[in-house]
């Protein structure tokens, strides 16, 4: 029985020697892919930070300023004015929609066939 | 354990023959087994001596040896928690109130040279004095060659640059990461922003440390790391700001001024959404604070903060408020304006010696800018009461705002306050304070009379501050004010639709040795609008203005100042979301004391 014992912990012991190994391969690779990741991400950041500052830059009023001024007969702006702002009641009414587009197929110039019956009208 | 009698009776009965006595080999007995007790009770303590000795000398080994992995390892940072573990950028960003960027950071390289691993200095040297051409070629030589062994060459360098520099292909040429400010915006808000400059510098970063301004004034906020990752937000709004330093800016050009500023406040708040003043600078680029000739002459001169001008007839409806709020007179009571007014041996004398007496009512005084009638009102009040008002006003001291040129602009007043001092403050002359004082106070008038602090943070909650003035006063200041706009001085002041309301000032400058210029005047315009239910505080100074359109120069208020704040008004409103309203009809005294 004891033996068997001896042997059995010794192939433990070689088991858990291998399984620290390549734990500790692992892990290393692991640290290696953070230390990788957390450059990129403060690459990416450092990029983000610029961008943002060169979009800052690209709408500075001044710049937009000078835009408008140049691409006025296309665009035609011009500083908001008082007299811009608008009230509801100044928005037209949407037209009132025709009979086509209510009932799609329906032809009103040709003759209709009307069947059925109405109801007489009551006389006092 | 087999225990060994203390008295053996072969022994015994064997002395006892031979007549000696058997006490002897009891008491020898004793000693020999106390002895052996000692020697293992000895043993024992000296294996536990060992013991603790092996402890103590084991765990200070381990202590050592950690000690001494700690000190002579490279710190690296932790790589493994990087749950949370944020590379941010050293300094805080500042964001309108909108979150436009107004200032952020940006890596670049600054460029130093290990003169040791330096090849071919004379070539670099060269080389470096065509890729810089500040650079002189021969001091730079000099420099390589003269013993040092460290030199820093720029600051900062362009992307453009760094790649030149490369091309150089020196090894003694090398890069240090360096984080710069920057400012997008340009000239915008500069003498809010302030600016930035290095503070200690090493090979690997640099501390960035603001230099003026809200960013010297914030400087721990903003390098707190814990908060570099939260934008600092200001009440600033971008496009209301670029629209007034566009409208003030043509102003100060059109009306021939040295200089002007502009502050727009939202009353409720004390928020200051627009401080412009004229002229700016670049913060990317800030010129060196000067060190000789006047330094209101510099461009860094923020006018509407360090700027102390005498603010001239403004000031009157303080006066009139205070004497109203105080129940001695009200809107329509009728006052001594009869001109010129000896009071002494002085003169109180009306703009180019018109005489609006000899009656007039107190809503006219202001309307009309009468000094004599505004000199009666303040001898009503008295001296005592006047400095009480002002103090509450907030302009006695200097402004509270995140500033750190505010600190040091506090208002002048006279030492001692006799009744002509009474006088002439009331109208404004003989004491000074910055367009950002007469701001606070003006929206203290209008936020109903509850005194309003200044802010450049953003802020949501109104101003629960001390009241000044009642509520009722404070409205019927604001219609006096309106009176200004529709019958009085400031007639250019009319925006259709945004019922402006304020009071024009005209002091003449003070000269260094005393006395006073006769062509120099400070314009000052203080409006509120829209006047049936104040949003907005704007104050419009320009420093020596004057009108060249008609026959004669024209150096009032009413002609320089005014129509610049109208503008300014036209523009901004509606891009603060103010829709222009028909101005409701002044409800009958009856029915305002009824409300």
């Amino acid at each position: 029985m004891r033996p068997v014992l001896y042997v059995l912990s010794f192939l433990a012991v070689m088991a858990l020697g291998f399984w620290a190994y390549r734990e500790n391969y692992t892990t290393q690779a692991a640290q290696r892919e953070v230390t990788d990741l957390q450059n990129e991400i403060a690459g990416l950041r450092e990029a983000l930070t610029i961008q943002r500052a060169e979009w800052a830059y690209l709408n500075r009023p001044d710049r937009l300023r000078q835009l408008a001024t140049l691409n006025f007969d296309r665009l035609g702006l011009l500083p908001m004015e008082p007299q811009q702002f608008g009230t509801a009641q100044r928005v037209a009414m949407p037209p009132p929609p025709l009979a086509t587009d209510l009932m799609p197929g329906l032809d009103i110039e040709a003759p209709q066939s009307v069947s059925g019956s109405l109801e007489a009208e009551q006389t006092p | 354990m087999t225990r060994t009698p203390l008295r053996p009776l072969a022994r015994i009965l064997h002395a006892r023959n031979a007549g000696e006595n058997p006490d002897t080999i009891e008491r020898e007995n004793l000693r020999l087994r106390h002895e052996v007790m000692r020697d293992k009770a000895r043993g024992r303590a000296q294996l536990r001596l060992i013991f603790l000795a092996l402890s103590f000398f084991s765990a200070f080994t381990v202590i050592g040896a950690r000690m001494g992995t700690l000190a002579a390892t490279e710190p690296v940072e932790p790589r493994t928690a990087s749950v949370g573990n944020q590379i941010e950028a050293s300094r805080a960003d500042i964001v309108d109130r909108n979150g436009r960027v107004l200032a952020t950071n940006m890596l670049t390289h600054a460029l130093y040279v290990q003169t040791r691993d330096l090849i071919d200095p004379a070539r670099v040297a060269k080389a470096l004095a065509t890729i810089f051409p500040d650079l002189d070629e021969a001091t730079l030589l000099r420099r390589f060659t003269d013993g040092r062994s460290f030199l820093w060459v720029r600051k900062v360098l362009s992307p453009e640059q760094v790649q030149l520099v490369h091309e150089i292909g020196d090894p003694g040429l090398l890069f240090g990461p360096r984080e710069m400010r920057l400012y997008p915006n340009g000239t915008l808000a500069a003498h809010v922003l302030g600016g930035a400059s290095f503070g200690n510098e090493g090979v690997n970063s640099a501390e960035v440390i603001g230099t003026a301004g809200l960013e010297k004034f914030m400087d721990d906020r903003l390098r707190d790391p814990a908060q570099a990752g939260t934008p600092l937000v200001t009440s600033l709004d971008l496009t209301v700001q670029a629209a007034v330093e566009e409208v003030l800016g043509a102003g100060i050009t059109m009306m021939n001024a040295k200089g002007g500023a502009a502050i727009l406040m939202n009353v409720d708040t004390g928020e200051i959404v627009a401080l412009a003043a004229g002229p700016t600078f670049d913060p990317n680029d800030r010129p060196n604070n000067p060190t000789s000739g006047d330094p209101s002459d510099s461009v860094l001169f923020n006018r509407a903060v360090q700027g102390i001008y005498e603010l001239g007839s403004t000031f009157k409806i303080f006066a009139a408020a205070q004497a109203i709020d105080l129940g001695l007179l009200t809107p329509e009571t009728m006052v001594d304006a009869n001109a010129p007014m000896i009071w002494g041996k002085h003169r109180i004398k009306e703009f180019e010696n018109h005489n609006y007496g000899p009656l007039l009512s107190v809503s006219d005084v202001i309307a009309k800018s009468s000094n004599v009638g505004t000199a009666h009102i303040a001898l009503l009040i008295g001296g005592v009461r006047q400095q009480a008002f002002f103090k509450a006003m907030g302009l006695f001291d200097a402004s509270p705002v995140e500033l750190v040129e505010a600190r040091g602009a506090k208002p002048l007043r006279p030492a001692r306050w006799p009744d002509i001092v009474t006088i002439t403050t009331a109208y404004g002359h003989g004491m000074s304070g910055s367009p950002l004082n007469l701001a606070s106070a003006y929206a203290t008038i209008a936020n109903g009379g509850i005194k309003v602090t200044p802010t450049l943070l953003k802020r949501s909650e109104p101003m629960r501050g001390e009241r000044v003035i009642s509520e009722q006063t404070a409205a019927q200041a604001v219609g006096m004010l309106r009176r200004v706009v529709t019958e009085g001085t400031a007639s250019l002041a009319e925006v259709p639709g945004y019922a402006v309301a304020g009071k024009t000032g005209t002091a003449d400058k003070t000269m260094k040795g005393g006395g006073y210029y006769k062509d120099k005047v400070v314009n000052t315009f203080a409006s509120v609008f829209p006047a049936n239910d104040p949003k907005y505080v704007l104050i419009v100074t320009l420093d020596e203005p004057v009108e060249m359109t008609g026959p004669k120069p024209r150096r009032t208020a009413g002609w320089t100042a005014v129509p610049v704040a109208a503008e300014i008004i036209r523009r901004a409103a509606p891009l603060l979301g103010m829709r222009p309203q028909v101005e409701p009809q002044p409800l009958d005294g009856l029915t305002a004391v009824s409300n």
